[in-house]
């Protein structure tokens, strides 16, 4: 894990200086209500319906257990004793006050934490594959060049007041975790014939009001130019992106109206100004930010003594059985495992996670995976380096700290933005839909059959809850002052990104769990053998879909 | 007269600019004129008697006035909205591709809390937006003291410095 030197602590400490005097000219009355509004939000701080919520920047997911412990302290310190792990990797505490937001960077600072560019029309947290350095099909580890990002978009001068927000996200594997193709850029770090490792960049990707999958912009970018290349694509946006219209100002409006190509030809036309400059990465500063990733001190386990020992006490133990099939994934060094925390049990909050429960994940983390522990976009914590012959105490140390339930990939494990029952952009409530929907398929057994599904919620068409990209997604709209919930199937946010399609029109609320009820049993009743409910869309289309929900005479 | 920031001073500034859509015989004094005006009307800038400076809409391309920047004393970068970011890539572009010499100056609705990044994209002249204390202001041009990314104030990233 990346560790800060003098510099980056001193920036960091200047950032809660600084923002402790905007705060304290805010207050006084010296800095506009408008003036205010992008500096708090370059700054994780909006003002939302109850109270102010802050968004705090996990670096591509990472946090270790000092920081767990720092974040369990002010939830209790500052919040209601809760926090809320974000679509992009980032934790929110809902509950703060405005006065005490410096504060909570002082203390953040304390742990090399901050809310930097977490909101506010710039270059935002950069996010990552939550199995980075762990996973079988990596071809690198992202998580160097995260931290190049970090730092170069870090107070960018140039692109602090963008058009609109712009998120990069970075995957180093063949399977992609990170959502890359619905970001404003997405990063694939790939092979070219010689063998060399590169970026293949993505463009104009993006949910919101108007999804779009991202468009190669340029297919192998080597690696030393990723700074000066990013540099190029943002001061193209900057300049020329639409500031007219907020709703047609994101990075994805430009490639489409330009086409990717002209945009690809317009980047490289202003990076053969920059291309070669002091910005282009040094190879010590490549092997400098490498160094803070190398494998941890694993040990030699048997692997097949403990997978052995493993399916003796799942025959026993069923439970921890099942756990293990869902919530456990592969890792590539022998002997050792993956391990999902599910913050996703039936009645809290998907995403949830209370300051006892953050102190508990520190202790597992120390005591199990090397003091590390990482946020997923679904919303989640994985312990990514826990040796095999721990599961089964560790199983039992996360079931009675309430995050074992083995639902992870499953319909119950479902994405969902907070909603109208904290956001003021929201258009509809999206936490008791999905707690209705954990309700209704409470039986796991019917879940497990279903096999892998992604059910994801959002309350407004920002898309925080990545409906467009869930096999099932839901989004709730205002309709006259009444809340209801459009049904979308067939969309995905792996490899194979898609969009999803809408069903028709849209339900209250109470109707939900039925409706994805019959959505389910139309699924069942087509499926052949294992295949999956993606693929059984795809195979047989909406119409049968919108025939049992709707009625023949939709 | 009004009063801006120059360099890590407030001082008086004698400049008048002129509206974008401005037309008929220049007034006297030290003129910034409109970038369409001055490409247009060349002769009639050339034979004015007081200095002719330029300014930049944030919506206009610098690479219309490229290699002539270096005519001028002055040029202005207009921010119409300070939310509005073109005017920080318009200023760069002048610094590092133009090689703009004068002084490089941030009008229209500038707030305080970007004196730091207009100050690392080459401006070293600010007329902030009405209302501010100028001499308090000042103190937001040093928010911070570590940069991260080459610009003009520092031409090389810290991790070439490190």
């Amino acid at each position: 894990m990346y560790i800060y030197d003098q510099h980056d602590q001193q920036i960091v400490n200047e950032r809660v200086a600084q923002f402790r005097d905007q705060t304290r000219r805010y207050l006084a009355g010296e800095i506009a209500e408008e003036e205010f509004l992008p500096l708090r939000l370059q700054n994780g701080l909006y003002i939302q319906r109850l109270a102010p919520m802050l968004r705090i920047a996990v670096p591509y997911g990472l946090l270790n257990s000092k920081q767990l412990r720092k974040l369990a302290h002010i939830a209790r310190q500052y919040d209601k004793g809760y926090c809320h792990i974000t679509t992009r990797q980032n934790i929110q505490f809902n509950w703060p006050q405005l006065e005490e937001v410096p504060d909570i960077l002082a203390e953040l600072a304390e742990v090399e934490m901050h809310a930097i560019q977490t909101s506010g029309n710039c270059i935002r947290n950069v996010t990552s594959d939550e199995f980075a350095g762990v996973a079988p099909d990596e071809i690198e580890d992202p998580r160097p060049w995260c931290e190049l990002l970090r730092q170069w978009s870090t107070f960018h001068p140039e692109f602090a007041f963008l058009p609109r927000k712009f998120k990069i996200a970075v995957t180093g594997a063949e399977q992609d975790r990170a959502a890359t193709q619905v970001h404003d850029i997405g990063l694939h770090l790939v092979r070219n014939a010689e063998g060399e490792t590169g970026f293949r960049v993505l463009g104009g990707g993006g949910l919101g009001r108007t999804p779009v999958i991202g468009s190669v912009i340029r297919e192998f970018l080597p690696k030393e130019h990723l700074l000066t290349y990013m540099d190029a694509i943002l001061r193209v946006y900057n300049r020329h992106g639409r500031r007219d219209n907020k709703y047609k100002a994101r990075i994805k409006i430009l490639v489409r109206a330009w086409t990717p190509e002209v945009f690809a030809e317009k980047v490289e036309a202003e990076w053969s100004h920059l291309k070669d400059g002091p910005g282009t990465l040094t190879g010590d500063e490549i092997e400098r930010a490498a160094s803070f990733f190398t494998a941890p001190d694993y040990e030699k386990p048997d692997d097949s003594a403990a997978e052995q020992t493993l399916a003796e006490i799942s025959r026993k133990d069923i439970a921890f059985g099942k756990w293990l099939q869902r919530n456990v994934t592969e890792h590539r060094c022998p002997g050792y495992a993956v391990v999902h925390l599910s913050l996703k049990p039936t009645g809290v909050a998907p995403g949830d996670v209370t300051d006892a429960q953050l102190d508990a994940i520190a202790v597992l983390a120390d005591q199990y995976s090397f003091g590390e522990v990482r946020t997923t976009h679904k919303q989640n914590l994985v312990l990514a380096d826990v040796k095999k012959s721990d599961l089964y105490e560790l199983w039992q140390q996360a079931r009675t700290g309430g995050f074992a339930t083995p639902n992870i990939g499953t319909l119950t494990d479902m994405i969902c933005c907070p909603g109208g029952d904290f956001c003021s952009l929201a258009n509809a409530k999206s936490i008791p839909v999905a707690e209705a929907i954990q309700r209704k398929f409470d039986d796991m057994d019917y879940v497990y059959d279903l096999g892998d599904l992604s059910l994801n919620i959002s309350g407004c068409m920002n898309a925080c809850g990545h409906h467009h990209v869930g096999n099932i997604g839901i989004l709730g709209v205002d309709k006259k002052g009444q809340e209801f919930y459009q049904v979308q199937l067939g969309g995905n946010d792996e490899m194979d990104t898609r969009l999803a399609n809408v069903l028709g029109p849209s339900f209250g609320r109470d109707e939900m769990p039925t409706v994805i009820e019959n959505i389910l049993e139309v699924y069942l009743d087509n499926r052949h053998q294992d295949e999956s409910f993606l693929s059984t869309y795809q195979r047989i289309g909406s119409d049968p879909f919108k025939e049992r929900v709707y009625g023949k005479n939709h | 007269m009004a009063k801006i920031i120059d360099k890590d001073a407030v001082v008086e500034d004698s400049w008048q600019l002129l509206a974008k859509d401005f037309t008929g015989p220049l007034p006297s004094g030290d003129l910034l004129l409109p970038l369409n005006y001055w490409l247009d009307n060349r002769d009639t800038a050339a034979a004015h008697d007081g200095k002719i400076g330029l300014w930049i809409d944030s919506d206009e391309e610098v690479e219309g006035l490229a290699d002539d920047a270096n005519q001028f004393p002055v040029i202005a970068v207009n921010f119409p909205a300070f939310t509005d970011g073109r005017g920080f890539s318009t200023g760069r572009l002048l610094r590092e591709r133009y090689s703009f010499q004068g002084q490089l100056r941030a009008v229209g609705q500038v707030i305080r809390d970007q004196l730091f990044f207009l100050r690392r994209c080459g401006f070293d002249a600010f007329q902030l937006r009405e209302g501010y204390d100028l001499e308090d202001a000042l103190n937001s041009l040093c928010d911070f003291s570590v940069r991260y990314q080459p610009a003009v104030d520092q031409p090389l990233p810290l991790f070439r410095r490190r």
